[in-house]
């Protein structure tokens, strides 16, 4: 069987698109098979940010509904050879989506060899927000230091803990991950923006990593690379970070402070 | 304020205020989870019953949801006014 990741938030616009592309690329790298699926059905996305829109021949609901095989449908990445993208409709309505049909496609991926199934959730706790986490093993739900964001993501960790097949089978909680996105360490310490602390006891749970806000996300998705391929960017290398504490390396948390570092000791280092 | 001033005015720290509001309201939607959606409606039908007889304020009539070792249990509260001897 597959790992299910479901990354979730209530909230939209916070980065679910983004992290869940970074994260199944991340997966990739480090050796698994993975499979990556966009349940926004209607609005389909992560193509996009996935870089593989043109090459989207059938989708999720072509499959639940036995119109293509899933080998037909699961898109496989220029990149890496174990990493698919399975799009969602852009014509169907959501109730094309079940629970059934979503159950087929999880268990075809299993059986398939994919050690990874990561789930992009839509926003919302609608039909299609409950599909994305019913089958979980694992949640990462992102979280933007902002009060509505910090609000819908509890009402989403109550969701988890009750809500997905793990919960009502009684086969111990889905493990819960906080990822804390567009994090300005330069704003948190003008007291401006929630911090990492804050959003921790908030919440009552730590967070498994921390990516700023940064310029780099837009050019990645500008170019359809996810950000994590960015070494360079701060925004990927704290991805990297994620994706090593998901496979229970230890990793400690980066960019949460003010770059203190002047002119020449950033061209020299230091 | 001058234009200058408008224009160099820095944001507020308004961090504390965000904390402290979000402490409160996640306390509160945590303390509700889960319980059925009519919890409000019987409240307000119980009180109009009770108001039949008994003349008590809106906010006598408490429920609450509570859980423990696998029971869910309903808890129902009403207070009533003082009685007036004679
Ligand atoms: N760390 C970040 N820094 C800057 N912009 C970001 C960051 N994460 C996400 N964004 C931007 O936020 C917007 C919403 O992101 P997306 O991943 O589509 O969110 P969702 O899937 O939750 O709706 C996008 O424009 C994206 O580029
Ligand atoms: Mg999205």
């Amino acid at each position: 069987m597959a790992e299910i990741i479901v990354v979730t938030s209530g909230k939209g616009g916070v980065g679910k698109t983004t992290s869940s592309a970074s994260l199944a690329v991340g997966l990739a790298q480090a050796g698994k098979k993975v499979a990556v699926i966009d349940f926004d059905v209607g609005l389909r996305n992560l193509d996009l940010i996935m870089g593989c829109e043109r090459r989207v021949v059938y989708d999720f609901i072509n499959v639940v509904q036995g119109e293509a095989s899933l080998k037909q449908a699961l898109i496989k990445d220029k990149r890496y050879d174990s990493l698919y993208v399975l799009a969602a409709s852009q014509t169907r309505d959501k109730d094309a989506l079940t629970q059934e049909g979503v159950e087929k496609v999880l268990d075809g991926l299993g059986t398939e060899g994919f050690e990874y199934v990561v789930c992009d959730s839509p926003a919302g706790i609608e039909k299609g927000a409950h599909l994305a986490m019913y089958f979980a093993d694992h949640a990462v739900v992102v979280v933007n230091p902002e009060v509505s964001s910090v609000r819908d993501s509890d009402r989403i960790l109550g969701l988890l803990a009750s809500k997905t097949r793990r919960a009502e089978r009684g086969e111990g909680p889905i493990t819960q991950h906080l990822l804390l996105t567009r994090y300005n360490p330069t704003r948190v310490e003008a007291g401006e923006m929630l911090s990492v602390k804050d959003v921790e006891e908030i919440l009552g749970i730590k967070v498994v990593g921390v990516i700023p806000e940064s310029e780099n996300v837009l050019a990645a998705s500008n170019a359809g690379v996810p950000v994590i391929l960015d070494e360079n960017s701060f925004a990927g290398q704290a991805y990297t970070d994620v994706v090593s504490r998901l496979l229970g390396q230890e990793r400690p948390l980066r960019f949460i402070e003010v770059q203190k570092k002047g002119f020449l000791k950033r061209v020299f280092g230091g | 304020m001058g234009i200058l001033d408008f224009l160099k005015r820095k944001p507020e720290a308004t961090a504390g205020v965000a904390k402290e509001r979000l402490r409160i309201i996640v306390a509160q939607e945590r303390s509700t989870r889960g319980a059925p959606d009519y919890l409000p409606l019987l409240r307000n039908e119980l009180l109009e019953v009770i108001r039949k007889y008994v003349n008590v304020d809106v906010d006598a009539v408490n429920i609450s949801l509570d859980r423990d070792s696998g029971h869910e249990v309903l808890e129902l509260s009403v207070a009533l006014p003082e009685h007036k001897p004679g």
